[in-house]
Formats: C-alpha cells, sequence, structure tokens
C-alpha cells in the first residue's frame, strides 16, 4: 500500500456548546480541516465518519455541500475515529482516491453513561443491581493492578494533575485551569481509588482530518504527517473488559497490547522510538496502565514515571500533550481523532505553549474502549 | 433473613439451605458466570459454583447509577454507597458481586470471601460475597 499523509486537521472545541449539534461542530472541523488544507469540499473524493450519539455524519453533506462523493457511516464505540481514520487511509493507498476525509464527533448527555443490558448480550440483573458501570471497571482494573505493581493513589493524582496542567495551554481542552494534587486527592470519591477530578466526564466535540496520497500532497504543497500504521484490534480469548460480569480464571490477552504490536510492526519502529504519546485517559489509572500495556515502561515503572516528571511536556516520553480525554472530555466519537490531530499539531511544530521540544519526529496514538477494542496510530514526519 | 424476598433473577443461585450462584459447564470443561441463555446455552450444563473464594479486585460505588439501576429510590444526596468487585472461585470462574458486611479500608486482594444472599430492596434479594470472618 503506497504511503498516506495527514495534510489538513480541523477541531472544534471540546467541553459543552449550548445551540450546536455534535453534526454541527463536526461540520465546524471539517470545514477547518479544508481550510488548513487548502482544498474546497468539491476536492475531497471520499468520506468516512460518524458519532456514538449525536447521528449518522453523511447528512454532513446538506451543510458541506451535494457533490455526490460517497460517504461512509461509521459505528464503531470508541474506536469510530480510528475505523474512520484507517478506511480513509485504505482508501486512498489501495488507489481509489487522492482525498479522502475522516470526521468524527459527538455531544453527550451529563453524567456517566448507561448502558443497556440487552446491548451487551448481558442479563438485567446485571444493570438493575447496579454493577454495569463503565466507571466501576476502571477503578477496579486499577485497583487490582496497584496492589500488584505497588502503584500508589499519588501516582493516580499526578496523571490529573498534568492532564490539567497541559489543558490549560490547549485552545481545544475544555479544563483550562490547573488542580492542585491535593485537592485532586481530597475530591469526592467517585469509585475507589478514583476520585471525581481522575474521571474524564462526557463531552463534546469534532475533529476532522483531510487525508492525501503523496503525488496530491505535493501538489498541494501541503504540511503533511505520514501515517506510518493504524492498526484497530478487538479482544482476544480470556481478557478482562467493560461489562463482564465473569472473567476466565486464565489470564488472558489485552486488546490494546495487539493493536499496540500490529502497530510497531506495520510502521517497523518500537515503543522507544516514539516522541510524544496520547493514550486513553478514561480516568487516571487507565493512562498508567496503558503506559505499560503500549510498550513504553514495565508494569510498575509508572511510579518512578510520574514522580520523576518523564510523561510531561519537557520529559523523556510526553504522554496527553493536550490534556487527555481529562482535561477535554469525553465525546466518543471524536476522541480517537483528537488524539490524532494533537499528533500531527505537535509533529508540525504548532503546539504553541504545549509544544514538545526538539522537534519530535514519530508520534503515537491510543484509545480503548468497549466491549474490549483498541486502536492506535503512528505518524511520522 | 431473606426467606421473604424474591430473588432479583430466576436461575441466577440455586434454591437450597446453602445457595450457590449458577454458572455454566461448556462442552470443554471451562465455567463461566452467569449460565447463557438462548442459543448460546446449547450444549452448556448448569453448574453450581462454589461458595469460597478469594478477592481479585474491589471498589466502591460513590454515586447514585442510572437506570437500568433499581436499588431502593432514593434521591442522588440521600444515596448510600455500596461496595463491589470480583471474588475468584478456584479452578472456576472470577465473579463480580456485591461485597457485604465489610468496610473499604477491611478489604485486601487474595483475602478468603463467601457466598451469601442479602437484601436488594424491600422486596428482593440479591446475591453477595463478604469476608469470611464477617459471618
Amino acid at each position: 500500500m503506497s504511503d498516506v499523509y495527514i495534510v489538513g486537521a480541523g477541531i472544534h472545541p471540546f467541553g459543552r456548546t449550548e445551540g450546536r449539534t455534535g453534526r454541527e461542530q463536526g461540520v465546524y472541523a471539517v470545514r477547518e480541516a479544508m481550510a488548513d488544507a487548502a482544498i474546497e469540499w468539491e476536492d475531497v473524493e471520499y468520506a468516512y465518519g460518524g458519532s456514538a450519539a449525536a447521528g449518522s455524519a453523511d447528512i454532513m453533506v446538506n451543510e458541506l455541500g451535494l457533490t455526490g462523493l460517497p460517504f461512509t457511516n461509521v459505528a464503531n464505540g470508541c474506536a469510530t475515529g480510528g475505523s474512520a481514520l484507517a478506511s480513509a487511509q485504505n482508501a486512498i493507498g489501495a488507489g481509489v482516491c487522492d482525498i479522502a476525509l475522516a470526521v468524527g464527533f459527538d455531544k453527550h448527555p451529563r453524567g456517566s453513561f448507561n448502558a443497556k443490558p440487552s446491548d451487551y448480550g448481558l442479563p438485567e440483573w446485571y444493570g438493575q443491581t447496579g454493577m454495569m458501570l463503565t466507571t466501576q471497571f476502571f477503578a477496579l482494573k486499577i485497583q487490582r493492578y496497584m496492589q500488584l505493581y505497588g502503584i500508589s493513589r499519588e501516582s493516580l493524582g499526578r496523571v490529573a494533575e498534568k492532564a490539567f496542567r497541559n489543558g490549560e495551554k490547549t485552545e481545544h481542552a475544555w479544563r483550562r485551569s490547573q488542580i492542585d494534587l491535593e485537592t485532586i486527592m481530597n475530591a469526592p470519591m467517585i469509585n475507589d481509588p478514583l476520585t471525581k477530578f481522575m474521571f474524564c466526564s462526557p463531552a463534546e466535540g469534532g475533529v476532522a482530518l483531510i487525508l492525501a496520497s503523496e503525488k496530491k500532497m505535493k501538489e498541494l504543497g501541503a504540511d503533511g504527517v505520514k501515517i506510518a500504521n493504524i492498526s484497530v484490534r478487538t479482544r482476544p480469548p480470556n481478557s478482562f473488559e467493560v461489562f463482564q460480569p465473569g472473567i476466565s480464571v486464565e489470564e488472558g490477552g489485552k486488546p490494546t497490547t495487539l493493536a499496540s504490536q500490529a502497530a510497531y510492526e506495520g510502521a517497523g519502529i518500537g515503543p522507544e522510538d516514539i516522541d510524544v504519546a496520547q493514550l486513553q485517559d478514561t480516568e487516571s489509572g487507565a493512562e498508567i496502565m496503558h503506559m505499560a500495556e503500549n510498550g513504553f515502561c514495565a508494569d510498575g515503572d509508572q511510579e518512578q514515571w510520574l514522580a520523576e516528571g518523564r510523561t510531561e511536556i519537557d520529559g523523556k516520553l510526553p504522554v496527553n500533550t493536550d490534556g487527555g480525554c481529562l482535561a477535554c472530555g469525553e465525546p466518543i466519537g471524536a476522541s480517537g481523532l483528537r488524539q490524532v490531530y494533537e499528533n500531527a499539531v505537535q509533529l508540525r511544530g504548532r503546539g504553541g505553549a504545549r509544544q514538545v521540544p526538539n522537534e519530535p519526529k514519530t508520534a503515537y496514538s491510543h484509545v480503548y474502549g468497549a466491549p474490549g477494542l483498541s486502536a492506535v496510530a503512528i505518524l511520522e514526519r | 433473613m431473606s426467606d421473604t424476598l424474591t430473588p432479583i433473577a430466576e436461575d441466577l443461585w440455586t434454591d437450597e439451605a446453602e445457595p450457590r450462584l449458577i454458572g455454566g459447564r461448556l462442552p470443554d470443561g471451562i465455567i463461566v458466570f452467569p449460565m447463557p441463555v438462548g442459543d448460546a446455552a446449547k450444549d452448556v450444563e448448569p453448574y453450581p459454583l462454589s461458595r469460597t473464594g478469594k478477592l481479585w479486585s474491589w471498589t466502591s460505588q460513590g454515586f447514585l447509577p442510572k437506570e437500568p439501576y433499581e436499588g431502593p429510590k432514593k434521591e442522588p444526596h440521600e444515596f448510600k454507597g455500596f461496595l463491589l468487585g470480583y471474588v475468584e472461585l478456584p479452578g472456576e470462574v472470577i465473579v463480580e458481586t456485591r461485597i457485604a458486611d465489610a468496610k473499604l479500608e477491611d478489604l485486601s486482594l487474595g483475602m478468603d470471601m463467601e457466598f451469601a444472599i442479602i437484601p436488594f430492596d424491600d422486596t428482593r434479594s440479591t446475591f453477595a460475597f463478604r469476608p469470611e470472618n464477617a459471618a
């Protein structure tokens, strides 16, 4: 497959935008991305996109123009953005077209997500008794991990503190003021060991990326970033995922590990070669565990990494430079593409106050979600 | 204690003096929980699970869950939190469960737990595990 480049990136600020639908935020992002790539809607040959809770993407043609292009709706939960991006990359890589769009957007009600047991093939009692909450899964996973690998509660706080510190420097972030460690640690407990400030909140936002072939990128004279690899994987046997009344006593693999290994192999590089990373941080513990699951450190080393500030913007491996889900909120259909957007910003040197120093050349993004899937994208300059 | 209460679901645990959760035994011998239903139940034998196990992980529920939660009707500020976790039933399966008769600070990885039926609301019972020494 031939090389594919991101030549335009657009974002609608995350958070809460009264009076603008999720899809309208998506359209806003598409227009920003087209302006960035210096193309018109008529130039886009294929489009892929979706949301989890804000309707179909293809209706965007009403606002963007009835050019007759094929527009595929993607509905893949937390991997909606990753799947849209992979589809757009495949279309160009296969030589079907030279310019394609990947777009993701969402708008969720306030408060935790509520899931219906029957949608996940689960018995009603599981929801009725109050055990079918995504927040519990993350708490249960990090609680066990902390016991096994000696991760402290303070490390959970440090992750959140960093997120808000980075969010303060990020135009598209929702939470744009710092919160000190003590306030984070002493906030109301949501699911032990995770306090209110250690969880991301459902939110709104939209992200669009314009992809192009190498030939088209040169024609446009665009400031392109190469997609080295995108890998999407679902769960292997015996894994531990969201919404599981029963887990196998045999320890299984993880979808993140599978997607990560496939992406490194596809890109021909390893974790030691990555200059900046955006990792799924549904809550503080997720960022910590995902550092190891994506191969950046051994289980338990995160304690030292965080104490030494190695994941800060000026550290050895900056993680979640725009504040991640903790500072940006979680619009499910848009979050995965936000990570890729942020990586494109960093590789193009456009990060401003949050720019990773020394001209980063490689960037890594990772999402994880129900019912056990993961998408990893590696970009290269 | 729970004799007058109706189980929250049928066939979730056995009807005997010392009730047990009902899992399923797959043709290859693997034990799953809960017992599958519909087409997925083909060739799966109901399998009563062990009443004792080890604590695998735990957490607290600090806010009133949205629907489909059916706990005692309360305003969000009146909600009384509860504990839940996973208990490993050795050689069988790890089950997600309410944790009863314990405080957060009592819990530790691998501690011995035993099965219990507890009141869920005024009319229904649900299952839980509790520390063995709490009985």
